[in-house]
């Protein structure tokens, strides 16, 4: 049912090539396209992180912007902060960035156990609530928090990143969650979400794999939030409302929960198709950008109920399961 | 009581929800190696002791131990990985995973390589996960569902899913073995492999095995020694052929006549 792990070999190939191929393919892009595709890879950096929670482990999480808000704000502070000089020199600002992107790793990760500790005993309902409640917490604090620029935003985080970075972290997101899915720890996992309290009976810690998964994620989103605001270079609370963890989790269910080439995908799309449908205001007049986009998800929702992917993954499909590298045992 | 002292032993222990007494003062063990069972009418808290010896459940008084040291405290996961693995009464198996992975599963808690080297893909990780796998796949052979492998458990057939919950809890390497009503469901054929292969694997796996059980087939032929349960109390206990003679227990059952001249 789950792939084998990928060997070594390839998955360092495959990493150079997703990081080249984008840093290539984005250098030929107009300004705006490029925009809109360092967007789409921090969009399935962040689906790929909540697919862990939301999709794999079967908790519901409605705080995932306020992760990447923590790693956002994290990366702002610490660039213009501590970190400037390394940003002043471009010849070292990538060591910068790496500096800026662990430490919103971190802090996120660091929350995401906070947060995931006592509220992990929630299921379902219960634990979105929770998790809602914390999202808005972080923002309403960042809103007030006046040395972080409060409602002003943060103004002036030093540009750093591009395409390398952005799909190179993807990748790398992508592998380390795809290792995991092919092993015991993945099992794991799977057995959180499928039956708690018999994972639990045959000797599976239940509540350490659910707080892991969580720190994980979280720690994916503060990865996400620092790619943001150095791509920014502004950044503001309200780019880490409700609407954008509804966002995250939409990107989710529409890849098929679990699936995280799914989640990929359906971050591509659903970050492609609002642009894609902006021409059509001026061919009819009327803006139906929203209305379609909508229609859109309704569609597929109804016709492909389980997600894009459903609970499989792009490499299952049959016409695509040669894959170079992969060890023929499962 | 067979070989050996007792490996699990509740003393005294007792569970109250709100007003209602699920278990009283109860006490029993289990000898090291025995095969002994547990009946009731329903509700008579045969379920709960299990799950107080799983540690899903705390008791309000009494101490359960297994291995010679107490239980109170532990996590349902930490019971397990002591050796004391149950089965369920209504089957809990991983439904959307593979039959394969449902044993492979259970294998997690002991064998399980760390995360560091799963995500460094380290030769010893590939090397764990392949001790895993043809472990699993003993353990599918031995209860005949090999050919099952690659399916979808929840797909499988009544009978299997049953077979497929006894090979998840030996793959968690268990020494005390607890099955909830094993036979449910089964007809007559199912529940004579089912005794057999009971049997078999309490002397391929070295098991001391407490079951519960309504079959009365199933029961009388298998177990050396019957806990009869009432209403959260031990009514009797002795070898199948005592505990069927005796009154307590057919009132239990039966029921008692409205002419007290009337009992035997």
């Amino acid at each position: 049912m789950r792939s084998p792990a990928v060997s070594n070999r390839s998955a360092f190939a495959l990493l150079a090539a997703a990081t080249l191929l984008a840093w290539g393919f984005n250098a030929a892009l107009p300004p705006y396209m490029s925009a809109l595709f360092l967007l789409i890879g921090i969009n399935a950096l962040l689906a790929v992180s909540l697919n862990l929670v939301n999709g794999v482990a079967g908790q519901f999480s409605l705080g995932h912007a306020g992760f990447m808000a923590l790693g956002a704000y994290a990366a702002a502070w610490l660039s213009t902060g501590p970190l400037a000089p390394l940003f002043a020199d471009s010849a070292v600002s990538n060591l910068g960035l790496a500096c800026t992107v662990c430490a919103a790793a971190l802090v996120a990760g660091l929350a995401g156990w906070l947060v995931g500790l006592p509220s992990l005993r929630l299921r379902g309902d219960y634990l979105a609530i929770v998790t809602l409640g914390f999202g808005e917490i972080i923002r309403v604090g960042l809103l007030n928090c006046d040395a972080l620029g409060g409602a002003r935003g943060f103004i002036g985080v030093p540009p750093a990143g591009g395409a390398a970075w952005v799909y190179g972290l993807l990748a790398l997101a992508c592998l380390a969650c795809h290792r995991v899915m092919a092993g015991s720890t993945g099992r794991a996992l799977l057995s959180v979400r499928e039956d708690e309290i018999a994972a639990e009976a045959l000797g599976v810690d239940t509540t350490r794999c659910k707080v892991g998964a969580f720190v994980a994620s979280a720690a994916g989103a503060g990865v996400a939030g620092a790619l943001f605001a150095h791509q920014e270079s502004f950044i503001h609370p309200s780019s880490f409302n409700f609407m954008k963890s509804v966002e995250i989790v939409v990107m989710v269910v529409l890849g098929g929960m679990g699936s995280m080439s799914g989640a990929v995908l359906a971050a591509l799309m659903l970050t492609a198709l609002p642009e894609a449908l902006r021409p059509l205001k001026e061919l009819t007049g009327v803006d139906l950008r929203m209305v379609l986009y909508s229609l859109a998800l309704v569609l597929l929702m109804l016709f492909r109920p389980r997600g894009l992917m459903g609970r499989g993954e792009l490499w299952q499909v049959p016409w695509l399961r040669r894959l170079p590298g992969s060890r023929r045992s499962s | 009581m067979k070989a050996g002292g007792a490996i699990l032993s509740v003393e005294n222990v007792s569970l109250r929800f709100g007003g209602l007494a699920v278990l009283s003062d109860l006490s029993l063990t289990l000898g090291a190696g025995e095969l002994a069972g547990v009946i009731g009418p329903n509700g008579a808290g045969k379920t709960s002791l299990f799950n107080v010896l799983t540690g899903v459940y705390r008791p309000d008084s009494g101490e359960v131990r297994a291995f010679g040291r107490p239980l109170a405290g532990l996590k349902p996961f930490e019971v397990a990985s002591l050796g004391l693995v149950r089965t369920f009464q209504n089957i809990r198996l991983f439904k959307e995973l593979s039959v394969l992975d449902n044993v492979r599963l259970a294998l997690h808690a002991r064998r399980a390589p760390d995360l560091a080297s799963t995500l460094a893909a380290l030769p010893a990780a590939a090397l764990a996960e392949d001790a895993i796998r043809a472990q699993a796949l003993g353990l599918l052979e031995r209860l005949d569902l090999s050919a099952r492998a690659d399916e979808r458990a929840g797909g499988l057939p009544y009978g299997e899913q049953k077979r497929l919950e006894i090979a998840r809890a030996l793959a968690a390497e268990p020494k005390v073995l607890l099955l909830d009503e094993p036979a449910a469901g089964m007809n007559p054929s199912e529940s004579a492999w089912l005794k057999e292969a009971i049997r078999a694997l309490r002397r391929e796996f070295q098991l001391s095995i407490l079951l519960i059980e309504h079959d009365m087939s199933v029961v009388m032929d298998l177990c050396e020694r019957l806990v009869v349960l009432d209403h959260g109390q031990k009514i009797a206990e002795g070898t199948p052929g005592e505990v069927r003679g005796n009154v307590r227990v057919l009132e239990a059952y039966l029921g008692t006549r409205a002419n007290p001249a009337g009992r035997a």
